[in-house]
């Protein structure tokens, strides 16, 4: 196929892509995985998490907000942003409490994929352990602060697609944290409902279904089966079909 | 082979605030123990008893530390040790135990030992034998140095062995997918 179309170079390739796309999105349609937490392809970009960080012309951007550009020069993996990435993803861990194996989500989990792809095997930093509520108020749905990675998917899509607003952050720096739309802050006073597309888009083990956690064995879901690298490109090849 | 001629690996393995799941874990490489004992000896290990480490080329520590005899344990070990391995996850980010360290120590011995259910004229033991616990349970790398880290709740025996053979080999642990886990 004769493809005309402009080019950026991304490490050692040549990456054609469709003019209004972002890096990330044209990396993943050349096949080449960025790791990436806040990204959801139904939502507008939000470049909070930092993992899709890369270099373009020099300059570290975020690679799902920064739109491609022709003749863009960007860095992908070299060993001080692969570092950079790690410790990103070692943060997130130390931050919160992450048992994964006292979790539901684990083997769906993307913090948990995404620290498989970069070879994180350990938290490095000195844990925080900070004490977060559970809350088990909704007749249908657990709600674990311990591990939210405040990435705001829950918050977008209770919002744009649900129309509902259950979600919402509050606070700043260190003490930021999710919120709920109840006046007595308990989950079971908001109108959150199963359907909700809020309750499909957490990344990690906050937003659980009550009395479904186990259906799948550990050991044989998503990431379990095949690496988030290998996923993803399939989700995103999926998409675009 | 050279290393046939090589002077093995002297090898201790401890577990603190852990439970023995990890060693359970290791001797799960059933018939590839036999090849391992050609590669490395065992120092003080719960698998010999043998109850004080010497210098050692390599120390596999399962658990976390939740009282003041772990860390002490621990620090002994990192003096004896060249490379020094978290082994699991208890010992990689306070694991299980850890569970305990939004709570008040002294509200958990209280509901373990007097006010607890099916708890009669209990009483929380303090013989000076017993180890202060800790207020919080920690990762092993918040008091020394840790070389190398093995996550998983166990780490499968296939990736203890290969964390073995890559440490006898002289080379940096390579795990691939399936071998680094958390769960
Ligand atoms: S949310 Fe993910 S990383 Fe955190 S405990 Fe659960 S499985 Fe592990
Ligand atoms: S609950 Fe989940 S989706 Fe919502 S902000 Fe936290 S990690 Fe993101």
């Amino acid at each position: 196929m004769n493809d005309d179309r402009p080019r950026f170079t991304l490490d050692d390739q040549e990456v054609a892509f469709t003019p209004g796309q972002t890096i990330l999105e044209a990396a993943l349609a050349a096949g080449t995985y960025v790791p990436t937490l806040c990204h959801h392809p139904e939502f507008a970009p939000h470049g909070s998490c930092k993992v899709c960080t890369v270099r373009v012309n020099g300059r570290t951007q975020s690679s799902c907000t920064t739109p491609a550009h022709p003749g863009d020069v960007v860095e992908l993996h070299s060993e001080e942003l692969d570092d950079l990435r790690k410790s990103l993803v070692q943060l997130l861990f130390t931050e919160g409490n992450h048992f994964c194996p006292s979790c539901e989500q684990s083997g769906n989990c993307q913090l948990q994929a995404v620290g498989y792809e970069l070879g994180v095997v350990s938290g490095h930093f000195n844990p925080l352990f900070p004490t977060r509520p559970v809350d088990a108020s909704h007749p249908d749905v657990l709600l674990d602060l311990n591990r939210c990675i405040l990435c705001e998917l829950c918050v977008r899509a209770s919002a744009q697609v649900d129309r509902k607003s259950v979600f919402a952050l509050s606070g700043r720096g260190i003490t930021k944290h999710l919120v709920v739309n109840a006046e007595s802050g308990r989950l079971g006073d908001t109108d959150l409902a199963v359907e909700d597309k809020a309750m499909s888009v957490c990344p990690v083990g906050v937003i659980l279904r009550k009395r479904r956690g186990f259906r799948v064995p550990i050991g044989e879901r998503k990431y379990d089966r095949r690496p988030i690298s290998e996923v993803a490109l399939d989700e995103a090849e999926g998409e675009r079909r | 082979m050279s290393g046939e001629t090589k002077k093995k690996l002297r090898v201790t393995t401890s577990s603190l605030a852990g439970c023995f799941g990890c060693h359970m874990s290791l001797l799960d490489i059933d018939e590839r123990l036999v090849e391992l004992l050609e590669h490395i000896e065992l120092d003080a290990s719960p698998l010999t008893d043998k109850k004080h480490v010497g210098p050692c080329d390599l120390g596999l520590v399962e658990g976390g530390l939740c009282n003041a005899e772990n860390v002490r344990v621990l620090r002994e070990l990192r003096k004896s040790c060249k490379i020094l391995v978290a082994l699991g996850a208890c010992a990689v980010n306070g694991g299980l135990p850890a569970q305990r360290n939004h709570l008040d120590i002294r509200d958990c011995l209280q509901t373990v030992y007097l006010t607890g259910l099916g708890v009669h004229r209990g009483f929380i033991p303090n013989d000076p034998e017993l180890p202060l616990p800790l207020a919080q349970v920690h990762p092993l790398h918040d008091v020394v140095k840790i070389d190398y880290f093995l996550p998983g709740c166990p780490p499968s025996a296939d990736a203890i062995w290969q964390l073995l053979t890559d440490l006898i080999a002289g080379r940096t642990p390579q795990l691939g997918h399936g071998l680094i886990r958390y769960d």
